[in-house]
């Protein structure tokens, strides 16, 4: 029994230095990327390739003072960054990277992680309403009205490759993709649902991630030239370096969630070899994207974000659920 | 100062932007009264950066001042100085020698397309889009290194002189010149395809902002704002100065009245000056570059002079009262990006902020072009 808790112990601590290694080394990644788009070098003074920035800028961030403006809700203030890392970090424990690389599985792992993803919202909300500065609260609305409107056809999406795979257990939704690449959930052809509007899932959800992480060309939350920098404005110090983390940490969240549900997880795209390195493969192909997106399209308007939802993904996710319904119903 | 934030349904804010924020590009400050996301009034509050150059004009003589014009408009600044220097020569009768005025129109309209590069890059940074900012710098940085090996400096030249000019052009910057305009055309269709053809780019600007032509009448408004609201105005044909009506090219005009269409305008227009370009090297005479006979002193006969030239940022005036002395009696200069910001109170009422600042940035204003 010991040796249990232990064992969760470690798998705990690990999970969150992964997350934590993660955003910082991302912040990186995104840097050296954003570079290479734009034709310019990057960070690369420090250490080879630039590898020790991150955590020269964590100790700069940490060195400077944490100011409170004036008025602002103490409590409040003070707790909103924390509440951005932490749904992020927690989400780790539940992820499975491999048959036996996972902190603790839960049969209701799709659940657990939805649920904490929703609260990151919150830290945003908080944010921006305590900071009694008119962009960090115009930005907080924003995000909220953002984070309903995205996590609708995210979740109905979700329920779809549930409803497929018959489990909310994330090792069970693997292990049903493991043959091939064609038994992906992305792909209608030998997958368990025969459903051919399973790319057109994976690309909602897909977007929903963009939406939910605040990452461009859906970053109205912090849309730098119109509120500043929305709802970090009046943050400095690690304030600001914990929602920049989160926002990296809830990246890899989405990635890993996108990798499960839609890409096989750790099963090898010709069924050889299965393991973490074809999920960590996936997992930064798909934050590559991400970065792709970031550097190449401007930003979309607050209307034009929601009506996208409202009006095409949402209906069109709830389609796609009936639909799989059906043929589940059928075959 | 600890009251908590109470706000009826029907109540607005006061959004200060500005003096420092991203979006204004410089000390311009926009009182905004808002409700919600939406704009009920604003007011654009300008002065952050008076340098008082028309008064440093009328102390100054004629050619202390000719770097001041520079110092206008960083961007576009060789426009400013063909103004003033082409006033100062109608006014005391100087003739200037073709091939000066050949390299004239040629710096100009480089320098134009510098201007609008810089313009095309933070324009879609304003949208969100980083990487476009970058690719145009680095074709600006051609254009700047050219006009550097001629003129001296990188960003504020001082490089027209009554009568010609200090410097002349060697073989070095013409080869650059006949290299830099193929791989202009090269980097524009880059660009249509990266950003003009980009769906977000469109629905973003399509229709926002639509500014009447009478309400441009109204305000005075000239340039790509004048342009994309169908006005075809154009000092260049117009009221034609120089050796412009030399060259073949066209004026770029859109009758969508909205901010995509004076996008275009700004971007057809750096294929115009290409051509421009192009034709002036062509055509590039012979000769001196400064007259052979010129005044020792610049002293305009008393009277009362103007000259209005095409600048990257619309009509740009110059209004010079001369009393027959070494400096003038009164200079008054008409900055075209003051006109046209000046629309933007009136047109920004009930958008949404998101859609006033892009239409901030389509309207291309060069603060210290506004307060002088």
């Amino acid at each position: 029994m010991r040796l249990t808790l232990l064992n969760v112990i470690v798998a705990v601590v690990l999970a969150i230095a992964f997350a934590a290694l993660n955003a910082a080394y991302l912040v990186w990644a995104e840097r050296r990327g954003a570079a290479r788009i734009q034709r310019r070098p990057g960070p690369n003074i420090n250490g080879p390739f630039g590898l020790l920035q991150p955590p020269l800028d964590g100790i700069k961030l940490m060195a400077k003072q944490l100011t409170i403006p004036g008025g602002a809700d103490k409590i409040m203030f003070i707790t909103a960054p924390v509440l951005a890392m932490f749904p992020a970090i927690m989400s780790f424990v539940t992820i499975p990277f491999s048959d036996s690389i996972v902190a603790k599985n839960m049969s209701v792992g799709v659940l657990m992680i939805f649920a904490f993803a929703s609260m990151g919202s919150m830290s945003l909300l908080f944010a921006g309403w305590s900071s009694r500065n008119k962009y960090s609260m115009m930005s907080s609305v924003r995000a909220v009205s953002q984070a309903v409107a995205y996590e609708i056809p995210m979740l109905i999406t979700a329920i779809t490759v549930v409803m497929i795979a018959g489990s909310t257990d994330l090792m069970e939704i693997v292990h049903q993709q493991s043959r091939s690449f064609l038994h992906w959930n992305i792909f209608p052809l030998l997958g368990n649902s025969h459903n051919i509007l399973m790319p057109f899932s994976f690309l909602i959800f897909f977007i929903c991630t963009l939406a939910e992480t605040n990452r461009a060309p859906f970053d109205l939350g912090e849309a730098e030239s119109e509120l500043v920098a929305g709802f970090h404005t009046e943050y400095g110090s690690m304030g600001f370096g914990l929602f920049f983390m989160g926002e990296y940490a809830n990246i890899v969240i989405g990635s890993c969630m996108t990798t499960i549900l839609f890409l096989g997880g750790w099963g090898c795209p010709f069924g050889l070899f299965p393991g973490v390195w074809w999920f960590i493969l996936k997992l930064y192909l798909l934050i590559a994207t991400f970065i792709w997106i970031r550097w190449t399209f401007p930003r979309t308007t607050i209307y034009g974000l929601l009506n996208l939802s409202w009006k095409i993904l949402i209906p069109l996710s709830l389609f796609n659920l009936l639909f799989t319904a059906g043929l589940i119903k059928v075959f | 100062m600890n009251s908590p934030i109470l706000l009826q349904p029907d109540e607005t804010f006061i959004l200060n932007v500005g003096p420092q924020h991203p979006a204004t590009h410089g000390v311009l400050r926009v009182k905004m009264e808002m409700n919600g996301e939406y704009i009920v009034n604003a007011e654009t509050v300008i002065g952050y950066i008076h340098r008082m150059h028309e008064k440093m004009g009328e102390l100054k003589t004629y050619p202390q001042f000719l770097m001041n014009l520079s110092r206008m408009d960083y961007l576009g600044a060789l426009g400013y100085s063909h103004g003033h220097v082409l006033l100062v020569e109608k006014a005391s009768g100087i003739v200037v020698p073709e091939r000066a005025e050949y390299i004239r129109a040629i710096m100009v309209e480089l320098n134009r397309v510098a201007s609008h590069l810089f313009w095309f890059g933070a324009f879609v940074m304003d949208l969100g889009g980083f990487s476009p900012l970058m690719y145009a710098l680095q074709d600006r940085e051609h254009i700047l290194d050219m006009l550097e090996s001629v003129t001296g400096s990188r960003l504020t030249y001082c490089y027209f002189r009554f009568g010609g000019l200090c410097n002349d052009v060697d073989d070095n910057f013409i080869k650059a010149a006949r290299q830099f305009i193929p791989r202009m055309r090269k980097s524009m269709k880059k660009y249509h395809k990266l950003v003009t053809g980009n769906i977000i780019f469109r629905k973003r600007l399509e229709g926002i902002a639509p500014l009447s032509k009478e309400m441009c009448r109204k305000y005075g408004a000239s340039s790509a704002v004048a342009r994309g609201s169908g006005i075809n105005f154009d000092v260049r044909k117009n009221e034609p100065y120089s050796v412009y009506p030399e060259f073949d090219f066209d004026v770029p005009v859109y009758h969508e009245c909205d901010s995509l269409a004076r996008y275009m305008v700004r971007m057809d227009e750096i294929e115009q000056s290409l051509r421009i370009v192009e034709q002036g090297l062509d055509k590039l005479p012979g000769g001196p570059i400064m007259p052979d006979k010129k005044p020792k002193l610049i002293k305009p006969p008393v009277g009362d002079y103007y000259q209005a030239v095409e600048t990257a940022r619309g009509s740009f005036g110059i209004r010079l009262v001369s009393d027959g002395g070494k400096n003038p009696y009164r200079l008054k200069l008409r900055s075209p990006t003051y006109s046209n910001m000046h629309l933007f109170d009136e047109a920004c009422q009930g958008m949404m902020i998101m859609d006033a600042l892009a239409f901030m940035g389509s309207l291309d204003l060069v603060i210290p072009e506004i307060d002088r």
